[in-house]
């Protein structure tokens, strides 16, 4: 039987409770006991996982008083975090300032102007760090005019997680999840939903997912071992262990998860898969959640994506 | 006769901390040997197993990327500017 989505007063109210789908043909040499289940973050309005913290903190912003009419919303995020204050700051009337890098790519800083964002374009060369610095003299200079949710250090962000993503992981896999795998970007996802998770299922696996090294093509993870500033919601007991994945074991996986899935996700959501993969290998029977973050909408500019890589094969 | 290579920030902690280094010209695939001949630790970050830059590795001569140009091939004029750009709009995260 189906049901018919509801009526909502706000596209805020989407926000949440996305589709768990079963990643059944990936790998075909996985025991009938193992399933690997991926959630389609790219279900929110916003179009990516990001969603669930940056309304999570924009709420505790209004709800503490931070966030007031008449303030502008700005943060320093070069993805989607970005086009989730863009989408969320427009459905509830805040104007958005983001400081990214000069190289983001042409779709994004469409995306964000199409939304009514401000853009300042930071240097290529620091990455995120000049987008940050950016931020923090913007703020420093009319701190009142501002409002800075910092996701890098706001428990609001990893709590979203905790109080929507893991119970819906929960609940769509009949509490049958035994393994919940997902990358380090901020964290907010993994601490988030390891928490909601542990608590139901103590014995529960959770693996982090990491790039092999500082320099890599997963777009919103970080090297955690080389970071200065590791984000301060971030607390690496709580993982049993980290799989360390290649960019290109990762853009392999775009490719692959299109032909065998007809998934099209964005590289972050690969690394996942890749690593929920190397996980679901080592078992007899088992669970194993992961969560795609994105959509490869916003990358279709991507060399991973040119006619010449897809025809040859694309790394299958 | 040199170069400046320009490096970016996840990889200076492999290149002794420095923002740009000086190597002597040629192709780019002579500057770029030149500079993980200087700095080794960055050989395993920018060439695979099979001693081919990895895929993603974004390399520019001025403003042009090389895979526009004759890729390792391409010359570079003495006193040019080499710049090996973050692979994506985003990457380390470091306190001000």
């Amino acid at each position: 039987m189906t049901t018919m989505p509801d009526r909502r007063a706000s596209v805020v109210d989407l926000v949440g409770n996305t589709p768990l789908v079963r990643l059944a043909r990936i790998d075909p040499t996985l025991p009938m006991a193992v399933e690997v289940h991926a959630k389609l973050e790219w279900y929110n309005p916003g179009g990516s996982v990001k969603d669930r913290p940056a309304l999570a903190m924009l709420r505790d912003g209004i709800t503490r008083g931070q966030l007031r009419p008449g303030m502008r919303i700005i943060d320093a995020t070069s993805g989607n975090t970005g086009i989730a204050y863009a989408t969320l700051g427009a459905a509830l009337g805040y104007p958005v300032t983001l400081a990214l890098p000069a190289n983001a790519s042409p779709e994004r800083r469409r995306i964000l102007r199409a939304l009514g964002a401000e853009l300042i374009l930071t240097d290529p060369l620091a990455g995120t760090d000049g987008a940050i610095h950016a931020v923090r003299a913007i703020v420093a200079a009319a701190p009142d005019a501002y409002f800075y949710p910092d996701q890098y250090s706001n428990p609001a962000n990893p709590a979203a997680h905790e109080a929507t993503t893991g119970p819906e992981i929960w609940h769509q896999s009949d509490g049958r999840v035994t393994h919940f795998v997902a990358a380090l970007g901020t964290s907010g996802t993994f601490m988030g939903v390891g928490r909601a998770l542990r608590a139901r299922t103590p014995h529960i696996g959770l693996i982090a997912v990491q790039p092999d090294g500082p320099y890599h093509a997963l777009e919103g993870v970080k090297h955690m071992a080389s970071v200065e500033l590791v984000p301060s919601i971030y607390e690496p007991a709580l993982a049993d262990a980290i799989v360390e994945v290649t960019s290109e074991a990762a853009l392999a996986m775009v490719r692959q998860l299109a032909h065998r899935e007809g998934l099209m996700v964005g590289i972050s959501a690969a690394a996942n898969v890749v690593a929920a993969l190397h996980v679901a290998r080592r078992l007899t029977a088992g669970v194993v959640v992961t969560i795609l973050c994105d959509s490869a909408a916003k990358y279709l500019s991507d060399r991973v994506w040119d006619d010449a890589t897809v025809a040859a094969g694309g790394g299958i | 006769m040199a170069v400046t290579v320009t490096i970016p920030t996840a990889l200076r902690q492999y290149a002794a901390g420095q923002a740009a280094i000086s190597i002597a010209s040629g192709t780019i695939g002579e500057v770029l040997q030149g500079l993980v001949d200087a700095h080794p630790q960055l050989g395993r970050q920018l060439y695979n197993e099979q001693q081919q830059l990895r895929s993603f590795v974004n390399v520019y001569v001025g403003d042009e990327d090389i895979r526009y140009l004759q890729g390792l091939a391409t010359p570079v004029p003495d006193g040019e500017t080499v710049s090996i750009i973050p692979a994506i709009a985003g990457g380390v995260v470091r306190d001000a």
